[in-house]
């Protein structure tokens, strides 16, 4: 428990319990698994808006994140989420803000200035405006998708679908601007398939991520309305 | 793998998005439209090289009778040809099992919304609801009750057609009723979607007895939410609505069907009898108004009458001898 993630597919709680139920269990075997869930992909988002929106210094940011997670788990102070009042991902974003601010208060390590800035966006010299809720929302779908990614990729490799892989990757993921994006002849070509196959080859991947996506949310959000209201938003869907 | 940059992480979003339409005849477009049941893309259609819209279940774990749902409504607009409803050309699966059908693209604008944007006269207004009536009745005479009758499922088209739309809770007389799908509650009123539960339609658009959950609902249920929508158009008019209109909305909002108009037939029969100046079942006038009623109805031939009265009186007074 507490440390950065290693790798982009968290492991799962073993039950059908909630993320939250699972927080606030006594048993460590729901427990921690449940930690790790969180952490992994709740990590990266965490530190990234700590170091972009609260502007510090990155190895501040990582030390916060730690510290962030180790006291959640020590005092569980995620366990009181409340469905009704917020969704999870902006409930833990309010606890994070309130942890910075104590931290910032408790300890003199942190000064403000130089390349220990810990100030609010708004301060006057803040640079360009960033909403704090929408930079950490886009770190996290970039996580919850770079887990789901790294899944699939997984999976392909492992029953033997590398083209199939390939055409999605050299498609959706690696163009760098969508001027580079190539044709679906263009990839015919590279890969020396029918282009009727590349359409096959998109739809299975894109199908097999857009499932991923939704079970690495499914096991991220705390309950089935937080859920609901996530998936709805991140896959324009309702889903059971 | 490295992390995701901005770029794909936006394609990825598009993909998450985006429904699996992955079907050789079909290239997706853009979503048109969302409801409890399905969503509605804008599509082309390959084969025929011609826009369509393609209703496709939502969802990508469709709670169990929905697509069932689905089927049925692309069964009952088959079987219903009318102009004033939506003609059904294909029905099939996509690649992840998710049923679709296709249907004429729909251009205009929704009931309420035309209402707001257009302000049109009484008179165009009953019009409007005449047009309404009509595949409604037409869906009666085939042994179909809408049960979602409300403005968001009116369309009015940019040269006055109407058209009903989302058949999707029909109730076909005869057939076993379908599962309600997953017991969330009754959708608000206004112009929101339709909530699929155990008791299927929207607040403030739905019969009493449908509310109450009734099985054994029949056409009536219908006049009530075809009430509604006349309350509806009703309601931002300067001043009250006339007596005759009002007593054939409330006659039509009844809460027991046995008060109601017993048919849609005869609800647009009082509507026309209001629109060509003739007396309403829904309303007893008064002497007065009845008076006014007529010389209303025939206010060009009386004038006719008055002026040859007034002309035969001038003549008498100018051919009277002097003294």
């Amino acid at each position: 428990m507490s440390s950065p993630p290693d790798s982009g597919s968290p492991r799962f709680p073993p039950t059908r319990l909630s993320l939250v139920e699972a927080l606030g269990s006594t048993d460590p075997i729901q427990r921690t698994p449940a930690y790790d869930v969180l952490i992994g992909i709740y990590w990266k988002p965490v530190c990234r808006y700590l170091e972009v929106a609260r502007r510090f210094a990155r190895e501040d940011a990582e030390d916060l994140t730690q510290d962030f997670f180790a006291r959640a788990f020590d005092r569980g102070s995620l366990d009181s989420y409340d469905p009704s009042k917020a969704r999870f991902r902006t409930f833990l974003r309010i606890c994070l803000d309130r942890f910075v601010a104590n931290a910032i208060e408790r300890d003199g390590r942190l000064k403000r200035g130089g390349g220990l800035m810990a100030a609010p966006l708004d301060a006057a010299d803040a640079g360009p405006a960033v909403d704090p809720e929408q930079l950490f929302r886009r770190e996290w779908i970039r996580s919850l998708f770079d887990a789901a990614l790294a899944a699939v990729a997984e999976d392909c490799r492992s029953r033997g679908k590398e083209t199939q892989l390939a055409v999605f990757l050299a498609y959706d993921i690696e163009p760098a601007a969508e001027d580079e994006r190539p044709s679906y002849r263009d990839l015919a070509v590279r890969f020396d398939i029918p282009v009727t196959q590349v359409t096959n080859h998109l739809a299975l991947v894109r199908r097999a991520f857009r499932k991923e996506a939704l079970e690495r949310l499914r096991a991220v959000t705390a309950s089935p309305e937080d859920f609901a209201a996530e998936a709805r938003d991140l896959f324009g869907t309702d889903v059971q | 793998m490295t992390p995701l940059d901005d770029r794909a992480l936006d394609r990825l979003e598009d993909v998450a998005r985006t429904t699996d339409l992955s079907h050789p005849r079909y290239q997706l477009g853009p979503l048109i439209a969302s409801g409890g049941m399905g969503s509605v893309y804008q599509a082309r259609d390959l084969l025929l090289e011609r826009d369509v819209a393609i209703k496709v279940l939502r969802g990508l774990d469709p709670a169990p009778g929905l697509a069932d749902r689905l089927g049925q409504e692309a069964r009952i607009l088959a079987r219903l040809d009318h102009p004033g409803l939506v003609p059904v050309h294909d029905a099939g699966a996509l690649n992840d099992g998710r049923p679709f059908y296709v249907m004429r693209l729909v251009h205009g604008e929704r009931l309420d919304h035309h209402v707001t944007r257009a302000a049109p006269s009484l008179a165009e207004r009953l019009r409007i609801f005449l047009k309404i009536c009509e595949p409604v009745a037409f869906a009666h005479a085939q042994g179909i009750v809408h049960r979602d009758l409300k403005p968001a499922n009116i369309m009015v088209g940019p040269y006055g057609e109407v058209l009903v739309l989302d058949w999707g809770i029909a109730k076909v007389r005869g057939a076993a009723p379908l599962p309600a799908g997953p017991a969330t509650a009754v959708a608000p009123g206004g112009p929101g979607a339709t909530g699929p539960g155990s008791v299927l339609g929207t607040a403030g658009f739905m019969a009493p007895e449908q509310a109450a959950g009734d099985a054994d609902l029949d056409e009536r249920a219908d006049v009530w939410s075809l009430g509604a929508v006349l309350r509806e158009l009703l309601r931002d008019l300067p001043g009250p609505p006339p007596r005759p209109v009002a007593g054939i909305r409330d006659r039509a909002l009844a809460p027991s069907p046995a008060d109601r108009y017993p048919d849609v037939t005869a609800l647009t029969r009082d509507v026309g009898a209001y629109l060509d100046g003739a007396p309403v079942s829904a309303y007893r006038e008064n002497p007065f108004e009845r008076v006014a009623r007529f010389a209303g109805r025939h206010r060009t031939a009386i004038g006719l009458i008055a002026a040859y009265l007034l002309m035969r009186l001038l003549l008498l007074a100018l051919d009277r001898p002097p003294g």
